[in-house]
């Protein structure tokens, strides 16, 4: 399984605007715990925002395989960049595939070009892997639906315009798009994580927050079995090729760390059991990059596999993303630990892929209950 | 495709899920207990690259994936519209 030409080519674009944009400030976003607007501004200048959205509504109309492309690139500079545009494009994917032909008509365009930012909201303070035990309320007032309750570790919430809300209706679970700013939506700022420290997260507190009836996406009562399933499965997508991405960068910082460092008279890759370290990285990588890729190609093709292939990537890259950025620590030693060096933002960012878009707990469920299913014994 | 082809397709498409289970066309598939939470989108992708029909968000109605029956008409209803 290869990427072909084009997509070879887009991604030595994708690669030289992250290295001259995005690395040699990503450091500093984390200690901030900020993104700053002038890239958000050079990312919707590239199209970065909802790439996948076809030509038809503004979009690029950009290739699964290509769009992982591009995620594993700006994953390996900077996670918190990465997840903001995951999470715009988690609203957009939803909208495309639930939307109706309104909704599309005038989200779409504003979404492809990054004049209006979104964000997911569907964890809560007591609500985090049993999702479907959420407890922000949506009530039909015949006119409306007012929304109530709270919404916690919204990525992008700090600055997102758009956010697509997920609510308990009278008719089951329903997916809302709610603008900013709304006067029932008070947005409250979260610092201090342990990693994706610039993903800018919020807490959303909805107080008698009053949408339109036409706010829903797709059908009340199907929130979560499709709208949230279509928003996860894509968020999982985009998250497993950002793992790709931060395992090259611990790769790289280790071949050039080891390659540069002697102890014992000669330089750490001449020690064996550093080399076994750098091999279980190069080859755990290039297992998870061919998931990735597997899951993208099934994706191009609208094959109902590619849901389970992503759970699968997803779960893979990010167990394999946290051991990379594990060893790559333990090999710079305390240089490793301290702020002079990636490594250390590496391994906080990777334990938060093991835990957002589905615990690796969650995802061994699905695998596990998969494989049951699917193979004879 | 006709009407009994496309419902063998339809079983077909169930049996690795509903393992050893044998699915009656008016089975009720959420009652038999084996639907998970990423079979209602693998279902949408299926009959949508198998049929060649697009689910829109009018279509989200259990009564259209309630049964083999029920999906099968969806599709044909949805093919009809098309052509």
């Amino acid at each position: 399984m290869e990427v072909n030409p084009r997509q070879r080519a887009e991604q030595a674009e994708f690669r030289a605007f992250v290295d001259q944009e995005i690395l040699p400030v990503a450091d500093l976003f984390d200690r901030e715990e900020k993104i700053p607007s002038s890239l958000m501004e050079k990312l919707a200048h590239k199209k970065y925002f909802g790439p996948v959205i076809p030509e038809k509504y503004g979009g690029s109309g950009m290739d699964f395989v290509t769009y992982g492309l591009l995620h594993e690139e700006i994953g390996r500079c900077c996670s918190s960049t990465r997840s903001l545009l995951t999470v715009h494009d988690i609203v957009a994917q939803a909208i495309l595939r639930w939307g109706s032909r309104r909704q599309k008509e005038y989200w779409m365009p504003r979404l492809a070009s990054g004049e209006v930012r979104a964000a997911f909201a569907l964890t809560e303070p007591s609500v985090g892997s049993d999702a479907k035990s959420i407890e922000m309320t949506a009530t039909d007032t015949g006119a409306a639906y007012i929304l109530n309750g709270k919404k916690r570790w919204i990525t992008g919430g700090q600055t997102a315009d758009l956010f697509l809300v997920i609510a308990r209706s009278q008719e089951g679970p329903a997916a809302f798009l709610v603008e900013r700013p709304n006067p029932g939506m008070r947005i409250e700022a979260i610092s201090g994580m342990l990693g994706v420290r610039a993903s800018m997260l919020a807490e959303l507190h909805l107080e008698n927050c009053r949408v339109s009836k036409d706010a829903i996406v797709g059908r009340a009562g199907f929130g979560f079995s499709h709208v949230v399933a279509t928003a996860l499965d894509h968020g999982r997508y985009s998250v497993a090729w950002g793992c790709v991405g931060i395992a090259q960068a611990c790769l790289q910082a280790c071949l050039r760390y080891t390659s540069r460092r002697k102890q014992f008279g000669v330089y750490l890759k001449e020690h064996q059991l550093i080399q076994r370290m750098i091999t279980d990285m190069t080859t755990n990588l290039k297992a998870a990059r061919l998931l990735c890729l597997q899951a993208g190609y099934l994706k191009e093709a609208g094959d109902p596999g590619s849901i389970m292939e992503t759970s699968i990537a997803k779960y893979a890259a990010s167990t394999m993303a946290f051991k990379a950025a594990s060893d790559a620590v333990q090999i710079h030693g305390a240089n490793g630990c301290s702020s002079d060096y990636s490594v250390q933002r590496y391994l906080r960012d990777a334990k938060i892929m093991e835990i957002i878009e589905g615990s690796a707990q969650m995802q061994q469920l699905m695998i596990a209950q998969y494989s049951y299913q699917h193979y004879q014994y | 495709m006709s009407d009994r082809t496309t419902k063998a397709t339809i079983k077909d498409f169930f049996s690795s899920y509903f393992h050893g289970y044998d699915l009656k066309d008016d089975d009720d598939i959420f009652a038999v207990g084996f639907v998970n939470s990423l079979l209602a989108m693998q279902l949408v992708m299926f009959v949508e690259k198998e049929f060649d029909i697009t689910v829109e968000d009018e279509d989200l109605n259990l009564e259209n994936f309630k049964s083999v029956n029920a999906i099968a008409g969806l599709i044909e209803t949805k093919a009809a519209n098309v052509g």
